[in-house]
């Protein structure tokens, strides 16, 4: 086992188990702060994939932005009396069965993958020469432009609408 | 060299993670939790697939699915605050106002 699969399980596992703290501790606050380790882990794992741009995102957005909306949000509500109920409630056995049986179809079908399509022009020396942000950089302006646009109109539409639904009174 | 395969399977195991707290979890919040959880899956396996096919493709996707993600948080959450101003839990099950 080389050093690279070495942290790449290192990696696997801890995000497994952070997952799984997220979705089983009782309080939501703990769940939230679990689910900031499991993104700084995605973010290395990031790393490893050549997308430095994309860890970057990763911390910022997630961990910055989205996360602190979540303890913001948990902050506001009053929750006591949700952390004295059962956690998980009767029909967890069936979720858990959903589950299972969807992790056993898709790992079943996806490891079975053999045929790739060729291989693109970005390989990892083209990037490294020209600078993983400017690679993207050039993509999205160019191929991927209406798509951009289109991004920052749901952006526009979240935040009118976050404003709106937070209101008082509606109009 | 990582094969293709585990980042694969490490996604699917990740999404199925998220989609257990989904279904057996009643807590809003964390609900909106495994949301994130199977898009961050998701995630991984477009870059992973952007890195072994060489393509840049797969990273601009995972950019499109933050900015989404980052919407419908704010939506979502802010959903929820409106709820909980007329009825105050984050039960899910008790939100039945609609059921016939």
């Amino acid at each position: 086992m080389t050093l690279v699969q070495g942290f790449f399980i290192y990696f696997a596992v801890a995000m497994t188990v952070l997952a799984l703290l997220v979705v089983t501790r009782k309080s939501p606050m703990h769940s939230v702060l679990w689910m900031l380790a499991f993104f700084f882990h995605t973010a290395g794992l990031y790393l490893f994939l050549n997308a430095e741009f994309l860890a970057a995102a990763q911390i910022i957005v997630y961990a910055g932005a989205i996360m602190v909306l979540f303890i913001f949000v948990i902050m506001l509500l009053n929750l006591k009396k949700e952390e004295t109920e059962r956690k998980l409630q009767k029909h967890w056995v069936a979720g858990l069965v959903v589950s299972l049986v969807l992790m056993a179809a898709m790992v079943k079908i996806l490891s079975g993958i053999t045929v790739l399509p060729p291989l693109g022009e970005y390989s990892i020396q083209f990037v490294q020469l020209q600078g993983n942000l400017m690679t993207i950089g050039k993509v999205l302006y160019t191929q991927y432009l209406l798509p951009f646009e289109i991004a920052s109109v749901v952006l526009l539409v979240a935040i009118i609408g976050a404003v709106v639904l937070a209101k008082k009174r509606i109009l | 060299m990582v094969p293709l395969s585990w980042y694969i399977i490490l996604s699917a195991v990740l999404f199925c993670i998220g989609v257990f707290g989904f279904l057996a979890r009643r807590n809003m919040i964390v609900m909106f939790i495994s949301i994130e959880l199977m898009l961050n899956a998701v995630n991984i396996s477009l870059v992973a697939f952007s890195h072994y096919l060489q393509q840049v493709t797969g990273q601009i996707l995972v950019f499109f699915v933050i900015t989404v993600a980052a919407a419908e948080a704010a939506i979502g959450l802010a959903i929820l605050i409106a709820y909980y101003k007329n009825n105050p839990t984050v039960k899910a099950d008790d939100a039945s106002l609609m059921k016939g």
